[in-house]
């Protein structure tokens, strides 16, 4: 396996997102960061993925990375392009998807999720976008993955409002509410994989990215880190991987006349 | 029946001060031209519902036709935050505005109840979410078979819904193509309807038997106004102007940037300057 060591951090996270997909799941993609992780497992190792935004389109393979979740592209590349009420009925909440990818504003240890707002819901210091779709997926979802950056102010010891719920307070919580899925499963972060411990449900770092340091992780975190006794380094991306998510990239920029797709 | 007008008569006999009103597309088939003509009428009082309120309910919230906002998803899609929504929920500029707040999946629900002639929707959502403890609109049910505690939300009946759609037909039947999105709910789920659509076709005889149409009887008036959805999209005639939506961010970023744009790309434009704005996409 050829391997490359001149990557970038985001690059990895985006690579090590995409190892986490298999061929044969149905994966429904958040917006923001999970979109190009999707892709490139689908562009790699994964072709059969089936892919599904919310907007409806089941079964899509776009060329670039769509700026929005309702992007033409992802239509005119899609199996199918169902309505929205239908995508949430049949197809999220009929339990058709085996795994949600979402990003987050605020993350705490275990899986919760805040997109809502930063400070007060009712005197907000900043009104974020809100839940969108995200509050079912957490939960109709077989499983859920989460990818974002690490930085203190988005992995915080208490989020300032439950958008999407992870692992509650932890241990059996999920369960004790009625929910039946597993919830948070894998955080990708740019320095760190992430898995939920057994028992309490708090996220602990599963292997970390090639030259990163637990100080490192730990600087970005707002909470303390647990590490995993049997600590791993996340493999390198492939020249394959990385060739793969520059060249979508390129094309997304191109497309989208220098803006960046999600 | 559905009646041919222009966008000023149209907007004119549909939506009144004080209205529950709905100009919906998921991304696609966003009726900008007509949320334009609602802010050149000046309608107060508003209360809003949309899925994804973007630039249209900034453009309006911003112009202080606003009340109030129903919504699940907030923000300038691909790009942020919606600048105007939040000037006016964080400082009250031009005036404070109330807040409801659901799920994506309520609010998809709340559309095909309405459609549906229910008083409400049932779903299994919300578990462990933080919108039930602000909205109170967010209930509970208990399955009368099962058992099951199920969320419940009122359905939307909104006086009047506003959509963007491909073709009519010279009856006033309505072709939906692409992402659908809710446009079939909210029609169906409205006591007026008006539909905004790039061209009028002399029929739908060679349509596949199982595309989105709405029937003219559904439908309380059609106007004809090309490129009325830019800077959205219309599937099989333009592509979304990207560099419109970032341009927004900066726009919408200051109060007096913003309404300048509007006096000149609203205020004294017409519909008829959606079909300049989208060629070349």
């Amino acid at each position: 396996m050829t391997t490359i060591s001149d990557f970038m951090p985001n690059e990895m996270m985006t690579i090590a997102a995409a190892r986490a997909l298999s061929n044969d799941d149905v994966c429904f993609v958040g917006i923001g960061a999970p979109s190009a992780a999707c892709n490139v497992a689908r562009l790699t190792h994964a072709p059969d993925i089936t892919l599904i935004y919310e907007s409806g389109t089941i079964g899509t393979a776009p060329n670039v990375l769509p700026l929005s979740i309702g992007d033409g592209e992802l239509c005119e590349t899609a199996l199918t392009t169902v309505s929205v009420p239908e995508m949430f009925r049949y197809w999220l909440q009929g339990g058709r998807i085996s795994i949600g990818f979402l990003g987050a504003a605020q993350l705490d240890r275990f899986g919760n999720i805040n997109t809502t707002v930063i400070g007060d819901y009712h005197k907000p210091k900043v009104r974020l976008p809100g839940g969108g779709g995200a509050p079912e997926i957490a939960s109709s979802c077989r499983q859920v993955f989460i990818t974002m950056k690490q930085a203190t102010r988005g992995m915080v010891e208490t989020i300032d409002f439950y958008t999407s719920f992870g692992h509650g307070e932890g241990g059996d919580h999920r369960q004790r509410l009625g929910i039946t899925t597993k919830g948070p499963t894998l955080l990708i972060t740019d320095l760190a994989l992430w898995k939920p411990d057994p028992e309490t449900k708090e996220f602990t770092v599963v292997s970390m990215h090639p030259g990163v340091t637990r100080e490192q992780v730990q600087e970005t975190c707002g909470w303390k880190v647990r590490f995993s006794e049997r600590l791993e380094e996340t493999p390198p991306p492939t020249e394959l991987e990385l060739t793969t998510l520059r060249e979508l990239q390129a094309r997304t920029e191109r497309a989208h006349g220098g803006k960046k797709g999600s | 029946m559905a009646k041919f007008q222009s966008l000023h008569d149209a907007v004119r006999d549909n939506l009144k001060d004080g209205d529950i009103v709905a100009f919906e597309g998921f991304t696609h088939l966003i009726p900008h031209a007509a949320a334009h003509e609602a802010i050149r009428q000046g309608r107060k009082d508003l209360t809003l519902i949309r899925m994804t309120p973007d630039i249209i309910y900034d453009q309006m919230i911003g112009m202080g036709l606003v009340k109030k906002v129903v919504f699940s998803y907030a923000g300038n899609p691909g790009v942020g935050l919606l600048r105007r929504m939040r000037d006016a929920i964080e400082n009250g500029w031009p005036r404070s505005i109330e807040t409801v707040e659901h799920s994506h999946a309520a609010m998809a629900n709340a559309y095909e109840a309405g459609a549906a002639g229910l008083p409400c929707a049932i779903f299994r959502g919300y578990r462990g979410a933080g919108l039930k403890d602000v909205n109170p609109e967010i209930r509970t049910i208990a399955c009368p078979f099962t058992g099951e505690e199920l969320a419940a939300v009122p359905a939307h009946r909104p006086d009047v819904a506003f959509i963007h759609a491909q073709k009519a037909s010279r009856r006033g039947d309505v072709l939906v193509e692409g992402i659908i999105g809710v446009q079939k709910e909210v029609v169906l789920a409205s006591k007026r309807a008006v539909v905004t659509v790039e061209e009028i076709v002399d029929d739908f005889d060679d349509l596949h038997p199982n595309l989105c149409v709405l029937p003219h009887w559904t439908i309380t008036s059609v106007v004809h106004v090309p490129g009325g959805a830019h800077p959205s999209y219309t599937h099989g005639y333009y592509e979304r102007d990207n560099a419109a939506y970032l341009e927004w961010d900066k726009v919408s970023a200051d109060r007096d940037l913003f309404t300048t744009w509007m006096r000149k790309n609203v205020l004294e434009a017409g519909p008829e300057a959606f079909a300049e704005r989208v060629k070349g996409l």
